[in-house]
């Protein structure tokens, strides 16, 4: 049953009354139950963070929050009022705004033609520039965004563009404010800036939701922590009584996979060997900047880092996709002036981030995406032809080895679900016998299961002489897969961390180059976590990352 | 065959037939409407069609626009648009005519070299809009559209006495072509000749099939039409594949002229044939760049251009024909879009059925159709 | 799908109007002035005549009109973020309906029926792209088939029995009055037999925008600040430019971007329609099939020139006029001074990059221009054939060197569904 809600500003807020009420939600899709029984509860004026892995339900539950699903069971109250949104408009009428995490913004309009759209000020039957140049400016200074309405969205820089995207709502009359993953394009400089602006908003009155998987972040700015596992709260903590691990515990529901000691399958032979990468954007600016390393036989390098600190672009310039400077050289032969095709030619095969933009073709059969990435190459081609019997015949081993579910070969790539569409993408990239696989984010967006069994098959790969540049987002991966793990921070390698002994948020912290300040000491000295070295400046005055992280609180 | 490949032709079917039932029914109403008996008009098509004189003419008819649409469908493949047969086709016959004539070689190699200029010809006239898409980002769409105004202008031009042609009976046209340069055609006596060069024109639509789905480049063009991010990390060069098909694309154009240069007219005038580049649109559309469904389609289409002329002794206006073959192009990409979605969405429950599982949470979103470049 | 233009990456942004250190319209003034003086060195240098004469400037308006026309209903339709190449099949539409409506009721009915007829087939265009999700390429094409049919087959209906009319034209029409503003056309007209430097020349150009000028040009051309004001001022405008911009953006704060790519498409249609009706009630007196010949991929291109914007538009439709003007009156000799002109502005461009340090594109104009000299000397007429590829070669060229600073309606082309957004 719905209601009309009042608008935000005619409802009377108590201290005692929650800003926002959830309870019992529950939203089913098709096969799928992505929210069960969830409740949240946020007092207004706060920063209530809502953490879980991918997959765990957070978004669901904030598109239901903000009017763009409707929740099967349970309720939503907005300062003791139950409302019922039948589309965002109305949440946006009740006074909630999401900040979306990819944004929605148009690059050629100014920030003030963006901020006013669809809910424009007019005087005349023209639209009234001036008063929404003076509104915007007025929230701009109230809330301390430093947003200016003149200039065109497309020469801000991304954290410039988030304010835009959060005074968007304030100038609805937003209350309350909902940040989907906000820190997942921000350089840590950005995310300071992004965490000042949330504490003035809350100093005001606003009430800020904050989805992140980000541990140590939310740790830092958030007044109230709920985690969602699987789709239901497991539990609202205060920042002071928990740590990072405590918390990832909640989120994963078990003990963290304690590294274990395992064989060591490095070899001395390197066969990737990278030397003074760089990649530069568009303004000149370097991506990556200066790197050099090497992988050998048997290794699996690891990459954490926080997305855009130039990782993508890395393992793009390896790829021969993205054009760059320096030297890349695999088993003894230069490749640095090969194409894409030559280079997977010689052995470099490639796991893509995004599988439905670069790893698949969506409206093809399986067979014929088994063939995408090797044409040239047996068993997929035979001279000039393409041999379709033999792919077909490989799909089918391929299915068969990496268990991927479906039904036949002849099948179209877009019916199949994540983790099978990757198990394929898996199994035909080590198809083939590489020498070096470029895997990034091999497991995001995939089921357990399928995550478990990829890991297994990398492992495998490993222990024969495959080398691996891992690049992941989930550091239980990193931790787990690598021989050899780095930080890149703004294109650059700035830690090495040791994954037999180094924790998770030892980890989160270097990424975000947040190190504690204290004086270096020597690798060894202290027991226990304590698995992080510096390698060298980040280039811009960062001095805390000089430091070796301290080893966390147990 | 499995169940789904008969499902799959069933679906692949049921567009351009939906197409046809739709503007039929169009017509008729309209023909109703202006107080004409529909059933008496189509009977009488279909009767002046089949007869032996008319399907001659079908089949000549036929023979340039399978290779006009076989142009489109290449570009079509990879996401092109070259809208410049037109252009493409009117320059390669002129200049095949002109230079045809002035050479003297033994028959089949006379006929060869007309054939080589006008591809080559096609393919440089198309090559322009390539180089400038690729190197400067200009859209095809435009550039095609321009070329062909121009190349319609150049062929204008050196069509006058004062460049290549000659004025002969009333007629400004090019020098004839010694019969070394002609190609025999099938003789059915009063009814007709049959252009031979639409041996050649089947022939090209094998190799059109043959390249696309049997060879590497075939794989690596139809995979840039349909994720272009996908093709690049799997290796392929775009810009090249952009030249190749554009270059493949003209170069099978510059052929359109072909059955008839060789087969009847043997020089080019002011009377040659215009517009079939855009009937090759049509074609490649209601075919949906399929060479078989483009043969079907073609002689559908000259069969509507044949048959129309029974229609004046009825005091039917002709044109009724050609809003029906306007009709059926909108009708069947509409339709296409349908039908795509429905199989789509089909094959999606069809498979998490027979998984017997869930459909996890971040099932496929459904792609934006392009040109049916599937 | 290919859209219009994808263009290379944008240079940097051009500075906000604010903090400009000029008032805005200094820069055009001096470009049209340097345009003046170029035409009017040309004229003296070469000894043709027609390049600023009344006469040449009168033809070049009523040239450029349905080109003006045709080019705002790209743009109408473009910002909406829909392509339309349907504009020829709309224009037809037009036309037509215009001159059959104009043979019973008079020219301005006409010219409102040719605006129904063109934005009928804008509306089937907006079926089919949006509603239906069709390529915008495919629809533009079809309905450029059907147009033409449709516009034949009526014709053979209402045509036929009526004097004067066939299956490919229709009866005499009647046509909406011009005028002339008098003193002023009389003064100017003077002046210019003077053939004075510059003077004569402004002379030429201005009369003949005042002499014989029809009502539905005037309608035409207040119809480019019209659709700026409406586009770029109001509610309705920023809305309807938002759906071609990032129609997800809008949809995510509660524009319904269907309902305003329906409206920008019908417009376009509309325009459309009122281009044909130019053609069939103005520029002649009655429906002729193939009247379009090609104008609404010129007019296209003129919006493709103006950057998606009026004002650009209107240079570019101008410039088109002007040059179909040339070669319709004295064609070989006009034309063939042209060259001249390109030279003599390709050495001022050419010197004016050498001083701003931009080496290589100032030594390219300055061979450019040379070449163009070359031409001018040595040649000493252009075929007629040639002298009508005019604008379809500056468009060629305008798109190839000018890609970098075009900025086309970031979503054009893109194909939208409600709820599609990531």
């Amino acid at each position: 049953m719905s209601q009309q809600t009042a608008p935000a500003t005619e409802r009377k807020a108590s201290a005692e009354t929650p800003a926002v009420r959830l309870t019992g939600i529950t939203k089913r899709f098709p096969g799928v139950v992505a929210n069960k029984d969830v409740s949240l509860s946020v007092r207004r004026g706060t920063v209530h963070a809502v953490v879980g892995e991918n997959g765990a339900g957070k978004s669901t539950l904030m598109k239901i929050l903000y009017g763009m699903q409707r929740p099967d069971e349970g309720t939503i109250e907005l300062d003791g009022v139950p409302v019922s949104f039948s589309s965002p408009a109305d949440a946006i009428k009740a006074g909630i705004g999401m900040v979306h995490q990819h944004f929605k913004l148009a690059d050629n309009f100014t920030v003030l033609e963006n901020v006013v759209l669809g809910s424009e000020p007019t005087s005349g039957g023209r639209l009234d520039v001036a008063a929404a140049s003076r509104r915007i400016r007025e929230i701009s200074d109230r809330y301390g965004l430093d947003v200016d309405p003149d200039p065109l969205v497309e020469d801000l820089g991304v954290g410039e563009r988030q304010r835009v995207e959060i005074l968007k709502v304030l100038y609805r009359g937003a209350r309350t404010l909902i940040l989907d993953e906000p820190t997942a394009v921000l350089v840590p400089q950005e995310v300071e800036e992004l965490f000042g602006a949330l504490r003035e908003l809350t100093s005001e009155g606003l009430t800020v939701v904050f989805i992140s998987h980000k541990l140590d972040e939310v740790l830092s700015v958030a007044d109230e922590i709920t985690v969602i596992r699987r789709g239901t709260t497991v539990g609202t903590v205060l920042p002071k009584d928990t740590t990072p691990r405590k918390l990832a515990e909640l989120m994963v529901g078990s003990e963290l996979p304690s590294p274990e000691t395992r064989e060591s399958t490095v070899t001395d032979r390197a066969v990737l060997q990278v030397e003074n990468l760089s990649v530069r954007d568009r303004d000149g600016r370097a991506v990556v900047d200066d790197v050099s390393f090497a992988i050998h036989a048997g290794e699996v390098l690891g990459i954490a880092g926080v997305e855009g600190n130039g990782q993508s672009e890395l393992v793009d310039a390896i790829m021969g996709i993205r054009p760059a400077t320096g030297r890349v050289v695999l088993d003894g032969v230069d490749i640095s002036e090969e194409s894409t095709r030559r280079r997977r030619e010689a052995g470099v095969a490639f796991v893509p981030e995004d599988r439905m933009r670069q790893g698949l073709l969506l409206e093809s059969p399986l067979w014929e995406n088994r063939i995408l990435g090797h044409q040239t190459l047996p068993p997929n081609a035979n001279g000039v032809l393409v041999d379709r019997r033999h792919a077909r015949t490989d799909t089918e081993r391929i299915v068969r080895e990496y268990d991927v579910r479906t039904p036949s070969i002849e099948v179209k790539a877009s019916a199949l679900s994540g983790g099978n569409q990757q198990k394929l993408i898996v199994g035909r990239e080590m198809s083939g016998d590489p020498k070096l696989l470029l895997a990034a984010h091999p497991t995001r967006g995939v089921d357990v299961g399928a995550q478990a069994a990829i890991w297994d098959h990398l492992r495998r790969a490993r222990a024969e002489g495959l080398a691996v540049l891992l690049v992941s987002a989930d550091l239980d991966e990193l931790i787990g897969l690598s021989d050899t793990l780095r930080v890149i921070l703004r294109g650059r390698f700035v830690a090495d961390a040791d994954p037999a002994t180094v924790t998770p948020e030892e980890l989160g912290s270097a990424m975000t180059g947040a190190g504690t300040g204290t004086a270096p000491a020597a690798p060894s000295s202290r027991p226990g976590g304590h698995g992080l070295v510096g390698t060298g400046t980040t280039g811009t005055g960062d001095a805390a990352s000089e430091t070796a992280a301290e080893g966390g609180e147990e | 065959m499995s169940r789904f490949d008969l499902r799959r032709i069933g679906l692949a079917l049921a567009a351009p037939v939906m197409a046809l039932v739709v503007s039929v029914v169009l017509v008729s109403v309209v023909l109703l409407v202006a107080g004409h008996d529909p059933v008496d008009a189509f009977r009488q098509m279909w009767e002046f069609g089949t007869q032996g004189p008319q399907l001659v003419n079908i089949l000549n008819k036929s023979a340039s626009y399978y290779l006009a649409a076989l142009a489109v469908a290449i570009g079509f493949r990879m996401n092109l648009f070259n809208i410049g047969v037109d252009g493409q086709y009117q320059l390669a016959a002129m200049l095949a005519a002109v230079l045809g004539a002035a050479v003297t070689l033994p028959g089949p190699l006379h006929v060869l070299f007309i054939v080589v200029v006008a591809a080559v010809v096609g393919a440089l006239w198309a090559g322009i809009a390539g180089v400038l898409k690729v190197y400067r980002g200009v859209s095809e769409v435009i550039s095609t559209i321009m070329l062909n105004f121009i190349g319609g202008a150049l062929v204008a031009w050196m069509l006058t006495p004062q460049v290549f042609a000659n004025l002969s009976n009333n007629i400004v046209k090019t020098p004839d072509i010694p019969s070394s340069g002609w190609f025999p055609g099938f003789s059915f006596g009063d009814n007709g000749t049959v252009y031979g060069f639409i041996i050649v024109s089947a022939l090209v639509g094998i190799a059109y099939w043959f390249v696309l789905s049997r060879t590497r480049f075939g794989f690596d063009l139809r995979a840039t039409g349909l994720s272009e991010s996908a093709a690049v990390a799997s290796g392929v060069g775009v810009r090249r594949m952009v030249m190749s098909a554009m270059l493949l694309s003209g170069a099978v154009a510059g052929l359109v002229g072909m059955p008839l240069l060789l087969g009847e007219s043997h020089s080019f005038g002011q009377d040659f044939p215009a517009g079939i580049g855009f009937v090759g649109i049509a074609i490649a559309l209601l075919g949906r760049n399929n060479p078989i469904g483009i043969a079907f389609a073609s002689l559908l289409w000259s069969f509507l251009d044949v048959s129309n002329q029974i229609l004046d002794l009825l005091g039917i206006p002709k044109e009724i024909v050609t809003i029906m073959q306007g009709t059926i192009v909108l009708a069947v990409v509409v339709a296409y879009e349908f039908t795509r979605r429905l199989a789509l969405a089909s094959e999606q429950r069809r498979v998490a059925a027979q998984l017997g599982g869930s459909l996890e949470g971040d099932a496929t979103p459904p792609v934006p159709a392009g040109t049916g470049a599937a | 799908m290919a859209t219009a233009v994808s263009t290379p990456p944008a240079g940097p942004a051009q500075a906000t109007p604010a903090r400009r250190l000029l008032p805005v319209w200094v820069r055009p003034a001096l470009i049209w002035a340097g345009i003046l003086i170029l035409l009017s060195l040309t004229r003296w240098i070469s000894g043709a005549q027609d390049i600023t004469s009344s006469g040449t400037a009168g033809a070049a308006l009523r040239l450029a009109v349905p080109i003006l026309l045709a080019g705002m209903a790209g743009l109408w339709s473009e910002r909406a973020g829909v392509v339309n190449i349907g504009i020829e099949g709309m224009m037809v539409l037009g036309a037509w309906c215009g001159a059959y409506v104009a043979l019973d009721h008079g020219p301005w009915a006409g010219i409102v029926a040719g605006a129904i007829g063109g934005a009928l087939g804008g509306l089937l265009h907006a079926i089919a792209t949006v509603t239906f999700g069709v390529d915008h390429i495919v629809s533009g094409v079809a309905i450029n088939l059907l147009g033409p049919g449709i516009a034949r087959f009526l014709s053979s209906v209402v045509f036929t029995n009526r004097e004067g009319g066939g299956v490919t034209q229709s009866p005499q029409v009647p046509q909406p009055s011009t005028f002339t503003v008098p003193g002023l056309s009389d003064g100017l007209a003077s002046i210019e037999k003077h053939h004075l430097l510059v003077i004569s020349d402004l002379a030429g150009i201005l009369g003949g925008l005042v002499t014989n000028v029809s009502w539905m040009t005037v309608l035409a051309i207040v119809l480019v600040p019209a659709t700026a004001f409406v586009l770029w001022r109001t509610r309705f405008g920023l809305r309807l430019r938002s759906c071609g911009e990032n129609p997800w953006a809008a949809e995510s704060l509660g524009v319904n971007v269907y309902r305003y790519k329906y409206l920008g498409v019908v417009s376009s249609g509309a325009f459309g329609g009122l281009a044909g009706a130019f053609l069939s009630l103005v520029a002649s007196n009655y429906y002729r099939e193939g009247q379009t010949g090609g104008r609404g991929f010129i007019g296209l291109a003129a919006m493709i020139f103006g950057n998606w914007r009026p004002g650009g538009l209107l240079a570019g439709a101008g410039l088109f006029g002007f040059t179909d003007a040339l070669q319709l009156r004295q064609g070989e000799t006009s034309v063939h001074a042209l060259f001249l002109a390109l030279a003599l502005g390709l050495a001022a461009l050419g010197a004016w990059w050498l001083y701003r340090r931009r080496t290589l594109q100032g030594v390219i104009a300055l061979l450019a221009a040379a070449g163009s000299l070359a031409l001018y000397l040595f040649t000493d007429t252009v075929p007629q054939q040639f002298t009508q590829t005019t604008p379809y070669v500056t468009t060629l060229l305008v798109l190839a060197l000018a890609s970098q600073r075009l900025r086309m309606p970031k979503a054009d082309g893109l194909p939208y569904r409600r709820g599609t957004a990531s």
